[in-house]
């Protein structure tokens, strides 16, 4: 399973690529079941403490982000709405004088704060107010002590994790030009699998080595023509088409979800950055097998179950290889929110002949597909999950793969697991 | 724009949902972009409904805004009508869709589908959750009761000799506070005193249980936030009266019993002659919370300084109990519902407060902060204030979250609901005579500063969360080396979270700090929060063992 031979590795200008499968899709359009890129605050500012999110938009944006959160653990959160209200809408002029009222006052109180981010929602991108105008005129009053800098967030053009995508696209434009040869790690890690990241790449010889983002919004990786990206997440398309626009050079590669997935992801790096195939051995071999010494535990619970993934984080894809080909469960249908072929044209490659691929959703038609497969584990939002286990499915909801560390080689029994654990769990009740 | 850092309420087609998801038999097609569906997870997670809410969401995106928006509404409304087959549909409109005038409920009536299409339109950028499904429930049922509507001036038709009264329990919707066990202990009541419950609504109800709604001969409004727009529309209408007490409490049951008695036409002896107001034993009443308030153990319960925030309703009704029924103090009321401002502020009055009417979360965490409570009594947003400032805390409304929706049977309202209440708000704070025994014992080596209650999760906690040192600015007077107390945290809390110590403060001498560890540790915060503040304002560069004891004169226990 980790025979490196049988990893097709892709990568601009060094090898070519082999002919594409085409994979048939179902395309389905109807009501969607998924968060909108708007939670994709609940983990950027986790990740970047040093930028705070303001949603302009409503009521409903506000307690979107709440729920999403699950809990309010947070006294003052880096996160707020600045809630439209009946008067905004009447006047647009007064809406940008109330919007930078805000910020101003907002920045006033949190001075550890030194990137504000404004994030338009549905209504704010219905109405037409301009963010983009609104960060230039604010940049105006707080740079350099604040940049601010916007994104969309709006259900009506994200999906769930395209927050993410949008955000980083938003600083691609600020990030200082260089045309030194660097690595450019591309999309959210945990920062304990950053740290592992970072060693491996070491002990390769590969670097400098740059993570975007980084754990401050204020430290900006530079980007330019010696820019080599890998892609640690599936869903940063147009943030990765924009670092290209800037010079840099995409290094073609699955993502590095399970051991396999991490020994590709790797290799396309090392392979760009001439690393001998030795080396690469030496470095990688003792951390695939401990990986697969963790997840040979987990093997004989997954293989031959089957699995439904529903579009949610826009991780299925990758997801579903590792499952597939690493632990052997059966895949029903792998639907994602949308197919961004570019972004995951190796995983594509890697999928059984015959998967099954939709995208987009028509809510009611794909349960009836669920509930005739009756699959031993369905991945799904949380809205859908009680629901399901009360007839009997087991699940997984899909925010927890996005909310838990699962990349890199030391992750991918933690991965296995949170497929496990739903089994294991109906199992042992006998209730 | 108001900037909102968490909200105590959805916007008002949540509170449509909450009714749609409470009743059987009616869908609720939205019209809604992507992301809008968050609300589902609302009623499967946090009161771990079984089934998904019968909501079906239009999910437009950007490229439908140029014309095809209209057309999503009635092939979703269309299709859900076919699927779910229910005998009543809710069309309405989430804020994005409110702003592209496409007048979803008005295109739902156009299909002719052979129920009732009720229009829904709820104004998201001034109103919200609770609005919403007062107005949801009142449309609905006006709705399905065009036709039973009296011509202006009928007589109601007495009930006849020998029947039963009757009564409608309005107002119970799912993702309420207790709803499901208040509407128990309710009913049971009703049922003592002879009068059957006709029907339950929005909870559990179906189209056709609304349509019977007038053959009750009156309405308990039980929670007024979601019933009293229907229940005032059914008193003018059909000429229904409905009840104004709120059944929490040994007193506000009592109430409750004398009023619907009255509106039934009943006697109320088989409940009231079981209680004896001010009869200090167990047959005082059937609720153990009077005696036990009388328990000696209890005294320790007296002047406990509580905070009360939430709804209207359980606001109201927790300060009187607090006050009346635990010998508590009320050093702060309020609440988050502006339409029921002015029933909040008549209560404040009688405690001497003045009532906070905000959805401003800071604003409440800046007042609890000043109040220097014991207790607070609030939702789950006060819980989490009150856990990062060390105080005790218990929920008493929503918003509500996973721990309020209990497997137990474990009602607000009526005795049972007493009881609930006496217990829920009594363990958190320190138990009565092992307060007594910890003062006794305060030198043993088990007792002292560092041995917590064990019991305690809201006063043992061994510092402030890892994630508050960034967030907040807590001005915490360093004083000396000793590990942080209960009485730092207690001192803490006093300080509030906004107070910058830019005057010079008072020092402390060294005999000045021995005398106040002398102190019990679980009122040492407050002694010495009131010594700072006797210094401070008399100027006082230095605090002394007589600026302990002069502070102690002066602010009593």
């Amino acid at each position: 399973m980790t025979d490196l031979s049988a990893v097709p590795l892709v990568e601009s200008g060094c090898v070519e690529a082999p002919a594409r499968r085409t994979i048939p899709v179902l395309r389905e359009r109807g009501q969607r079941e998924v968060f909108c890129g708007l939670t994709g605050i609940v983990w950027l500012h986790r990740k970047m403490q040093d930028a705070f999110f303001l949603v302009v938009g409503s009521r409903t944006c506000a307690h979107l982000i709440q729920s999403a959160a699950g809990v309010m653990i947070f006294a003052e959160p880096r996160f707020g709405t600045a809630i439209l209200s009946d008067r905004d809408l009447a006047g647009l002029a007064d809406a940008n004088d109330e919007l930078d009222r805000i910020c101003v006052e907002l920045m006033a109180r949190r001075p550890d704060i030194g990137t504000l981010f404004l994030v338009g929602s549905c209504p704010s991108e219905v109405i037409k107010l301009d963010l983009a105008k609104a960060a230039e005129r604010l940049n105006a009053q707080l740079f350099p002590k604040v940049r601010v800098l916007n994104y969309s967030g709006s259900g009506i053009e994200t999906t769930f994790t395209q927050g993410e995508d949008a955000a980083l696209r938003a600083m691609v434009p600020v990030l200082p030009q260089g045309d030194a040869a660097q690595l450019m790690v591309v999309g959210c890690v945990a920062d304990v699998v950053e740290d592992q990241f970072r060693r491996v790449f070491d002990q390769l010889g590969i670097g400098p080595v740059a993570f975007f983002p980084a754990r401050r919004a204020a430290e900006l990786p530079s980007v330019g023509a010696g820019t080599r990206l890998l892609l640690a997440q599936p869903f940063n398309g147009d943030t990765v088409r924009a670092l290209i626009a800037r010079g840099a050079e995409l290094i073609q590669a699955p993502y590095p979800l399970g051991a396999e997935g991490t020994t590709a992801w790797l290799r396309a790096a090392a392979l760009a950055w001439g690393v001998t195939d030795q080396r690469f051995e030496e470095v990688t071999r003792p951390l695939i097998d401990r990986s697969n010494r963790a997840l040979d535990r987990y093997r004989p619970r997954l293989a031959g179950k089957s699995v439904f993934l529903m579009p949610d984080s826009q991780l299925e894809v990758p997801i579903a290889r590792f499952l597939a080909r690493e632990m052997g469960m059966v895949l029903l249908e792998v639907g994602t929110p949308y197919l961004d072929r570019q972004m995951v044209a190796a995983e594509l490659d890697l999928l059984p002949e015959d998967v099954v691929l939709s995208e987009g959703q028509h809510l009611d038609r794909q349960l009836d597909r669920v509930r005739a497969a009756r699959p031993d584990i369905t991945v799904c939002g949380l809205g859908l999950a009680n629901p399901l286990e009360a007839e009997g499915l087991s699940t997984k909801w899909s925010i927890e793969l996005v909310f838990t560390p699962i990349h890199g080689y030391d992750q991918a029994a933690d991965l296995a697991e949170v497929f496990v654990r739903p089994l294991e769990r109906r199992s042992r009740l006998s209730v | 724009m108001q900037l909102t850092l968490w909200t105590y309420e959805g916007p008002p087609h949540v509170g449509a949902m909450r009714v749609a998801t409470s009743m059987r038999d009616v869908h609720y097609v939205l019209h809604a972009p992507q992301g809008d569906t968050y609300a589902d997870l609302l009623f499967t997670m946090i009161e771990r409904q079984d089934k998904r809410p019968p909501v079906s969401y239009t999910t437009f995106q950007a490229r439908d805004l140029g014309g095809s928006t209209a057309d999503m509404v009635k092939s979703a409304v269309a299709e859900a009508y076919e699927r779910y087959q229910p005998k009543a549909m809710l069309v309405g409109e989430s804020c994005t869709a409110e702003l592209l005038q496409d007048q979803a409920g008005h295109l739902g009536q156009t299909l002719g589908l052979p129920v009732p299409v009720v229009p829904l339109e709820l104004p998201a950028y001034s109103k919200k959750e609770h609005w919403g499904a007062a107005e949801t429930f009142y449309q609905l049922a006006r709705t399905l009761l065009a036709d039973r509507i009296p011509a202006p001036g009928t007589v109601r038709t007495p009930r006849a000799e020998g029947v039963r009264p009757k009564a409608n329990l309005l107002g119970p919707t799912a993702l309420g506070f207790r709803c499901r066990d208040d509407v128990v202990e309710i009913s049971r009541l009703l049922g003592e005193l002879g009068i059957d419950v006709n029907v339950v609504a929005p909870m559990g109800a179906s189209p056709d249980d609304l349509r019977r709604l007038p053959d009750a001969d009156f309405n308990v409004c039980l929670y007024p936030e979601v019933s009293r727009t229907l229940s005032s529309w059914l008193q003018r209408t059909f000429g229904m009266p409905f009840t104004k007490a709120t059944p929490m409490g040994v007193n506000g049951t009592r109430a409750f019993v004398a009023e619907v008695a009255a509106m039934a036409g009943v006697s109320a002896d088989p409940v009231l002659s079981r209680e004896h107001p001010g009869v200090a034993s167990l047959s005082g009443s059937q609720s153990r919370l009077a005696w036990y308030a009388r328990s000696v153990d209890s005294t320790y319960l007296t002047g406990k300084r509580v905070f009360v925030f939430g709804d209207a309703t359980h606001v109201v009704a927790a300060a009187r109990i607090a006050t009346e029924e635990m010998g508590f103090t009320v050093v702060g009321l309020g609440t988050f519902c502006r339409e029921f401002a002015r029933e909040v502020r008549e209560a404040a009055k009688l405690y001497g407060v003045e009532a906070l009417i905000t959805d401003d979360y800071l604003e409440v965490e800046k007042a609890i902060g000043e109040c220097a409570p014991e207790l607070v009594l609030g939702t789950q947003m006060e819980r989490h204030i009150a856990k990062r400032l060390g105080i005790a805390c218990s929920v008493i409304s929503v918003p509500i979250h996973v721990q309020d929706v209990p497997a137990r049977y474990s009602p607000v309202f009526g005795f049972e609901g007493a009881n609930v209440l006496f217990d829920s708000w009594v363990h958190p704070l320190v138990m009565g005579l092992e307060e007594h025994l910890l003062q006794m014992f305060r030198d043993d080596f088990e007792f002292n500063d560092g041995a917590k209650p064990s019991h305690l999760p809201a006063v043992a906690r061994p510092a402030a969360p890892a994630a508050a040192p960034a967030e907040t600015a807590i001005a915490a007077p360093v004083l000396n080396a000793a590990p942080v107390s209960v009485a730092a945290l207690d001192a803490r809390a006093g300080e509030g979270v906004a107070v910058a110590q830019t005057e010079a403060e008072p020092v402390w001498t060294g005999a000045g700090e021995l005398e106040l560890k002398k102190i019990p540790f679980f009122v040492r915060g407050k002694a010495r929060r009131n010594t700072e503040r006797f210094a401070r304002e008399r100027g006082l560069a230095q605090i002394t063992v007589e600026t302990l004891y002069e502070a102690k004169a002066h602010f009593g226990r």
